[in-house]
């Protein structure tokens, strides 16, 4: 099937490049708020069917269906233990900026979103954690709940639905575990910042103890407008099973990198051409992709260029979607330094609770620096690689996982060129580095 | 109860089980770091992994999965194999793998483990991780590049302990444990966390490159510094105890000890009285086993009644107050006392003074008062089971002066007064409730009436009445009638009629009464009670003896020899019986089973380890007796308690350090 480019007037982020106000006016003027107490008169279920129909995948990172999540929730909370959302805005991954934007330009969508939502899986309040870099996203959230609150768009009989519902926002402190769900849980309980024991899940105990859904931003951001325009609409979007559109986040070596706003399953050649003004030298020149922020492997450039953006096609080539930022690396990438620079990155973030990955990354990481110059010897690279496979699967969360993929797609891949580093090496042939 | 197949073997595991549970429960050992059965479950090391179906295609932590029905558990493939060899490397390569100097070498789990799951070489050529070393205060000794983050300590110290005074700073493989701002540990359960720590991070200072496991002798014996009677294994190596650990009894000490139970030891060897001595004018001065009993014989020439009286001491073996009494009895004597705290209650039945809610009993108490008794300090073990049972939701009520007992805690007032005035909330509380629980200090008890006012407040709570003794060999000495109406306060008033005292043990109580009594001293330690002692006749200490002990709850439990006491002391009855021969009052005992066996035929509970319930005593009629008086709990220095703590240079540290605040300096290295 052809999937056709996005039309502006499908676009659900009309105000992602900032051209607008992001105030409750400008917002209301761009649809935002618009009668939110008429669709969420259809009743809680009917919203969570809605969202299950319209086959949104969450945004985060994983692709969990986002309506199935919802309806996990509790049907009949009691007061002593009330349902909560916590909408995910610690967006850390290395190559993923898309939540800053909404955040940045669009907050009402998400705030209007954390309603709906909220209502539909009956959540007694919402906390939006917001990664503590983000310091004018933070103070533009903040602005914006005022002013929800303001107009009685939150609080007591929010957007005059009946419903009681409140919005928290709170700042972490830079820690990108913090990202992961249950660690989060932990972080905004006061805790340090450690991802928990599943199960139970959230759903069953999170916060406080209480049922709890963990969404992200744009997930959230996404579903006032699902509800306005149907499940059909945007399920018209993208390839069976990976519906909608979606925030692409273009950067590396192309001529514009960018954050846009695409149909779910877009070629990836097509993604490029079109918004980013193509590869930096030529397609010829394009050496590999991360297709999905940091934490998937990378993918080489015969394999990317005509593959579609996705969450199954990526995975069908040991890669994923994540959060679908595109990290584009054209052929003057040192390919090894930039992995191990990704090592540093996790070894730096593990958040250190359990063994594999607390004493993993910091292996990994040191002999990706050593692989880097070549001062290694073959055998290493299997050991890496077994070294990878220890630490994949064996971990309380998935960062364990994403410091091992990103590893093993570099070895999968470019396994001749660590050889040739090493072989140089021995013979001393390899010019001094920088 | 959900069935599931442990490496084909079906099984049938309690509810709530988790897969660990299970596997054991087959008779699969699982490797574990992090697990411990008594506290939270962390689930952090991984060593655990097992393979489970149905579930997600890779290893499970097994100690976090809960058991469900039709589970195949696989403990013994290759990927289970591969995943415990894979997590046994990771923990090794930061482990600076020093074992030749470890303090935990031959009892440490890390090498057991490596030993049975390990791959046996390592492929890490990185330089390995140092950490420097953290304060813990006077009874924990850390090697901080030895931990492994497996966050026991931080556990037991939040949930067991109660003092949220270790935690974990830093993240990834700069993630370190740490003593709030590294100050001292000041729980007084500390040294447990040496026992959880299963490598050589947390290890005890006192102990400290002393020796090695396989070179000492463990005994089983009863702990004596508080009357909760914990279990330990008394570790000695020649003549000298090393170290005194716990050992598990779920009924008393669950598998703690507290740190008085742990370093008094080296006060073993302190200050001891190794020969006799006799006070010749107006000196003491050494001297024989005969002079000394010649001295008391010409003595007690034709005394007879009550010109003979006895107090017992704290640490005091059932053996030797039973050989006390007899020989007082010998004389015609009923002057004899064991509570030097001058404490005040009814005697007539043991269920009158035990601590009837029992240890294990307490954890389910959904109410408790406390009156007049400070149980952090006057019973550890017993504060942490109300800990528990506070956790469980039970409310806690005191009479008496604030202090921090590591729960919270409402307060009804410092003086007794408050008993005639309960609040409604109190009532509230224990109304219609089991299980709930008045437990009585000796701060209460020795005003007068306290004990009334206090036994029939519990009556009209509804609740179960205890008593919180403080010494060890108190509920013994009371079972075989060891008191005297009015206490020692009536003993010191005939003290001119007396023709001698006996003391066996007598350190906690201020004897300048009978400074001009004939007094005879049989003790261990030169402390308080030698102070006006005429003759001194050096006996055994509580590892030094087999001895009976019985616990505030009325828990017979037996301790055994271990060493022998130094020099030419011996144990206690033996002195007693040696000089009955001297004073021509032969007593009819040749032999410990001989000893034993009059107890047993008099007392017939003392005879059999364990709890014999007693009917409670008739309630006393009316409604509550007015009684006032201000509190005051008994014990003001936790850990100078008794002369063998007082002698230990570890527990005077720790009083320095811990409750008195001195600093002192770490030798530079």
């Amino acid at each position: 099937m052809t999937i056709n480019p996005l039309a502006d007037k499908d676009r659900i982020f009309t105000n992602l490049y900032g051209f607008q106000d992001w105030g409750l006016k400008a917002a209301q003027a761009r649809g935002d708020w618009d009668n939110t107490r008429k669709l969420m008169e259809i009743g809680q279920d009917a919203i969570i069917d809605e969202i299950k129909a319209s086959g949104l995948r969450g945004r985060g990172g994983a692709g969990f269906p986002t309506g199935m999540k919802w309806s996990f929730m509790p049907k009949n909370p009691t007061p002593g233990r009330p349902n909560f959302l916590v909408i995910n805005a610690d967006e850390s991954e290395p190559g993923s900026c898309k939540d800053r934007e909404i955040i940045r330009h669009d907050p009402h969508k998400l705030i209007e979103g954390a309603l709906i939502a909220g209502f539909a899986m009956r959540a007694r309040a919402a906390y939006i954690y917001i990664r503590g870099e983000f310091i004018r996203e933070a103070e533009t959230l903040f602005a914006a709940v005022q002013q929800a609150y303001d107009a009685g768009l939150l609080g007591k009989n929010a957007a005059g639905s009946g419903y009681d519902f409140d919005v928290f926002v709170h700042r972490g402190a830079g820690a990108y575990i913090c990202g992961e769900e249950t660690a989060m849980l932990e972080s905004l309980e006061g805790k340090k910042g450690q991802p928990r024991l599943k199960p139970p899940f959230p759903a069953g105990a999170g916060l406080y103890g209480c049922p709890t859904t963990v969404n992200n931003v744009e997930s959230i951001a996404v579903t006032p407008t699902i509800l306005r325009r149907g499940a059909a609409w945007f399920k018209s979007f993208g390839r069976e099973k990976n519906e909608g559109t979606k925030l692409f986040q273009i950067s590396g070596h192309v001529n514009k990198p960018c954050v846009v706003e695409e149909s779910m399953s877009i070629p990836f050649r097509e993604l490029i051409d079109r918004h980013a003004g193509g590869i930096r030298g030529g397609w010829d020149n394009l050496l590999a992709v991360i297709p999905g922020g940091s934490s998937v492997p990378l993918v080489p450039a015969a394999e990317i260029m005509d593959a579609p953006m996705d969450f199954d096609a990526l995975r069908d080539l040991k890669s994923g979607l994540g959060t679908a930022a595109v990290i584009v690396m054209d052929k003057s990438t040192d390919v090894v330094r930039a992995i191990a620079r990704l090592s540093y990155f996790y070894k730096h973030e593990s958040c250190g609770q359990c063994t594999p990955c607390r004493e993993g990354t910091g292996w990994m990481w040191r002999v990706m620096e050593r692989l880097v110059e070549g001062n290694a010897t073959v055998d290493e690279i299997d050991d890496l690689w077994d070294v990878t496979k220890q630490v994949e699967g064996h971990t309380i969360c998935a960062l364990g996982d994403a410091a091992a993929w990103p590893i093993q797609g570099l070895i999968r891949h470019f396994r001749p060129e660590l050889e040739r580093r090493i072989r140089d090496k021995q013979s001393g042939q390899l010019e001094a580095a920088e | 109860m959900p069935t599931v197949k442990v490496d084909g073997v079906e099984i049938e595991v309690p509810q709530g089980a988790t897969v660990l549970q299970a596997c054991e429960l087959a008779g699969k050992e699982i490797p574990r770091f992090c697990y411990h059965e008594r506290l939270t479950i962390a689930g952090n090391c991984r060593m655990c992994l097992v393979e489970v179906k149905p579930g997600p295609p890779k290893p499970q932590a097994s100690c976090a999965l809960p058991a469900a029905d039709g589970q195949e558990i696989s403990t013994m493939t290759p990927a289970v194999k591969k995943a415990r060899e894979g997590v046994m490397e990771f923990l090794l390569i930061n482990h600076p793998l020093d074992c030749p100097i470890c303090d935990q070498g031959g009892e440490c789990d890390l090498q057991d483990q490596s030993i049975a799951y390990g791959r046996g070489h390592s492929r890490f050529h990185e330089n390995k991780r140092a950490v420097t070393e953290k304060y813990m205060g006077p009874v924990v000794k850390t090697i901080m590049t030895r931990c492994i983050q497996c966050t026991r300590c931080i556990r037991f110290a939040e949930e067991v302990a109660g003092t949220e005074e270790i935690g974990a700073i830093g993240r990834g493989e700069n993630m370190q444990i740490t003593s709030y701002l590294e100050g001292a540990v000041t729980s007084e359960l500390s040294g447990n966390v040496v026992d959880l720590c299963p490598v050589g991070a947390l290890v005890s200072k006192p102990y400290s490159f002393e020796a090695r496991p396989w070179e000492l002798r463990k005994i089983p014996g009863i702990d004596v510094m508080d009357a909760v009677g914990t279990n330990i294994r008394i570790d000695h190596r020649f003549r000298e105890v090393m170290r005194a650990l716990p050992r598990i009894n779920e009924d008393v000490n669950e598998e703690w000890a507290h740190d008085k139970t742990r370093h008094a030891v080296d006060g073993l060897v302190r200050r001891r009285l190794d020969r006799p001595w006799v006070r010749r004018e107006g000196k003491l001065q050494p001297a024989t086993w005969a002079e000394a009993f010649e001295a008391i014989a010409a003595r007690l020439q034709g005394a007879s009644g009550d010109q003979v009286a006895g107090i017992a001491g704290d640490l005091q073996d059932l053996e030797s107050i039973y050989a006390l009494k007899a020989l007082l009895r010998a004389y015609g004597s009923s002057l004899h006392e064991s509570r030097q705290d001058n404490a005040k209650f009814d005697v007539s039945s043991p269920a009158a003074y035990r601590f009837n809610a029992t240890i294990a009993g307490l954890e389910t108490a959904p109410a408790i008062l406390l009156i007049g008794s400070n149980p952090r300090w006057e019973a550890p073990l017993v504060n942490t089971r109300i800990r528990k049972a506070v956790k469980r939701g039970a409310k806690v009520f005191r009479i008496g002066p604030p202090v921090d007992l590591t729960y919270p805690v409402t307060d009804l007032g410092a003086d007794l007064a408050a008993l005639g005035n309960l609040p409604e909330a109190l009532r509230d509380a224990f109304a219609d409730k089991e299980n709930a629980a008045v437990i009585v200090g000796m701060g209460a008890l020795v005003h007068d009436g306290a004990y009334e006012a206090a036994r029939a407040a519990a009556a009209s709570l509804g609740a179960s009445f205890s008593l919180l003794h403080t010494a060890a060999s108190r509920v013994g000495a009371l079972d075989i009638g060891f008191a005297t109406d009015g206490g020692v306060e009536a003993i010191a008033r005939r003290a001119g009629e007396l023709k001698a005292l006996f003391l066996l043990g007598v350190d906690e109580m201020d004897t300048s009464a009978f400074a001009d009594t004939f007094t005879v001293y049989i003790g261990t330690h030169g402390d308080r009670g030698v102070a006006h002692a005429d003759v001194i006749l050096p006996g055994a200490a509580y590892t030094e003896k087999h001895g009976t002990y019985v616990n505030l709850e009325g828990r017979v439990q037996f301790s055994e020899f271990a060493v022998h006491p130094p020099g030419e002391a011996r144990e206690d009855w033996t002195i007693l019986r040696a000089l009955s021969d001297a004073l021509g009052k032969t007593l009819p005992f040749d032999d410990l089973s001989q000893l034993r066996a009059a107890i047993r035929a008099d007392f017939p509970h003392l005879g059999e380890a364990g709890l014999t319930v007693f009917p409670a005593p008739a309630a006393p009629a009316g409604g509550t007796p007015q009684v006032s008086g201000a509190i005051v709990y008994p014990i003001e220095d936790f850990y100078l308690t008794n002369p063998i703590a007082r002698a230990s240079p570890t527990l005077q540290r720790c009083s320095a350090e811990i409750l008195h605040g001195q600093v002192f300096e770490e030798a530079a290295e």
